[in-house]
């Protein structure tokens, strides 16, 4: 399935979105573990990982072909099971979250996108699914 | 600063024109991204030298990464629209003129934030 292409179409909207995001990210997750790790140490490891997933399913997306849709499935998924997990501790656990990281609050500090995100990324995926089974 | 995000929010209305219309983006429309640019640019220019002249206990990384970050965004939307000439390409530019309004928005309360 070499012309499985992630990146047209509505794919390409998708590509830059989850670029900004990780670029957003691993900025803010890097600058956070060097100025102030020991302030909230869960919610930057968090953020780390955030930025993490993200730039996956954006390499994922750019490279395409049936192990990038895979890998993408997988890294929306997490990120999907990491917006809904982190989103909910952040209101139930509010002493793990004294700063805010990219997932907290269901993504209230990006205007939701973050929730909006993954969603719109299995929906493409599953509409771009490779036709033969792999194997 | 509010020139930026005046110059950035027309572009948002002119594009979401343009998504609306399903027309590509023409010349018009690369003229104004590229004032934009050039604002931004400015914009780069100016903060480092408000930055290093400022009394204010402005977080000095943070916001030089913002006002890289913010002069980047149109670039690489453009020509990663360019390259697929279709409404989605004009989504694209829709979502990088969104993207540079977020960005400038958070750039002036780091400022702001700092004098308090």
């Amino acid at each position: 399935m070499r012309d499985v292409s992630l990146s047209s179409g509505p794919g390409r909207l998708l590509v830059f979105a989850y670029g900004v995001f990780a670029v957003a990210a691993t900025g803010r997750s890097v600058l956070q573990l060097a100025t102030d790790a020991g302030r909230a140490p869960v919610a930057y490891s968090l953020s780390l990982l955030a930025a993490v997933i993200y730039l996956v399913a954006t390499t994922c997306l750019l490279l395409g072909g049936r192990r990038g849709w895979l890998v993408a499935v997988v890294a929306c998924t997490l990120e999907l099971v990491g917006v809904l997990g982190v989103g909910a501790l952040s209101y139930v656990a509010t002493d793990l979250f004294p700063d805010k990281t990219v997932w907290s609050h269901f993504g209230q500090g990006y205007g939701y996108l973050p929730l909006v995100l993954p969603f719109a990324g299995l929906a493409w995926l599953r509409a771009t699914r490779p036709e033969v089974a792999p194997g | 600063m509010g020139a930026v995000l005046v110059l950035s929010v027309v572009t948002l209305v002119a594009v979401a024109v343009l998504l609306v219309r399903d027309e590509t983006a023409g010349d018009p429309t690369f003229v104004l991204l590229a004032v934009v640019e050039l604002v931004l640019l400015v914009q780069l220019v100016l903060g480092v030298v408000r930055l290093a002249a400022t009394d204010r206990d402005v977080p000095g990384v943070l916001f030089v990464s913002y006002l890289v970050g913010v002069a980047l965004v149109l670039p690489i939307g453009a020509f990663w629209s360019l390259a697929e000439r279709s409404r989605a390409g004009t989504a694209v530019l829709a979502a990088a003129a969104f993207t540079v309004i977020a960005l400038e928005v958070r750039l002036w309360g780091i400022w702001v934030d700092a004098g308090a």
